[in-house]
């Protein structure tokens, strides 16, 4: 399994603060990205939006990283502190 | 040297801050950065509210110390950010360096605040007599935080 988070405007617009996933092999967050739009087809628009970031176990990543079991991800749009 | 690190609700004290960063008798300059809660020009603002991805948060602050420590050969630093609902002039956001001099503590600064508006997962809302809003990237905190990639 991972963990799933979104937070912000995408938490809000998903109406989802947090979701848990089977991992399968050869697991990216790319093709766990098309998992959860397959899932939820309403959220196809929102997790494809060009602006949106994606994290894995607290650090930024590529689509194309690997995932593993236990891992939490994490999809966001662009941060705004300061 | 120490790295400090606090993300919280609560206030903080610019003098208590200060008076720790200026402790190591090493380090002859502190720089410190306030950032406040400010007036919006085209809407009146009531309060901020700021929402952060805990675990990661943390992470990427003392990521950013750790390299402008390295990098500048500074002593001390310290970064504070507050999340919650802020008013209206409220302080936000705290950046403290102590360096031995003072264009090594001016850059590390910098340095931290520039990678901290792009990369630290903070999220703002405005909330305004009309609703509430949530803040916009800009792209001049992009280009702020490519020009040290530029001059590196």
């Amino acid at each position: 399994m991972v963990k799933v988070k979104f937070f912000a405007a995408l938490r809000e617009r998903l109406n989802c603060a947090e979701l848990t996933l089977d991992c399968g092999p050869n697991e990216t967050l790319a093709t766990l990205r098309a998992r959860l739009v397959d899932l939820h087809p309403s959220w196809q628009t929102e997790l494809h939006d060009k602006d949106v970031l994606c994290a894995k176990n607290f650090s930024f990543c590529g689509w194309q990283d690997r995932v593993s079991a236990g891992d939490e991800l994490a999809f966001f749009p662009p941060v705004t502190g300061g | 040297m120490s790295l400090t690190i606090r993300v919280q609700t609560a206030d903080f004290s610019l003098a208590d801050e200060y008076r720790v960063l200026a402790q190591d008798s090493r380090c002859g300059a502190v720089v410190t950065f306030t950032g406040l809660v400010r007036e919006l020009p085209d809407a009146a603002l009531t309060a901020m509210e700021l929402e952060h991805y805990p675990g990661m948060t943390e992470h990427v602050l003392e990521q950013l110390a750790q390299q402008a420590q390295q990098q500048w050969q500074t002593g001390a630093i310290t970064i504070i950010h507050r999340v919650g609902k802020l008013a209206l002039n409220e302080q936000i956001v705290f950046v403290g360096v102590a360096a031995p001099h003072r264009k090594a503590a001016f850059a590390a600064a910098m340095y931290v605040m520039d990678f901290l508006k792009t990369q630290a997962p903070f999220w703002k809302q405005e909330l305004t007599a009309s609703g509430r809003y949530w803040v916009a990237a800009k792209a001049s905190d992009q280009e702020a935080q490519q020009q040290w990639q530029r001059d590196a």
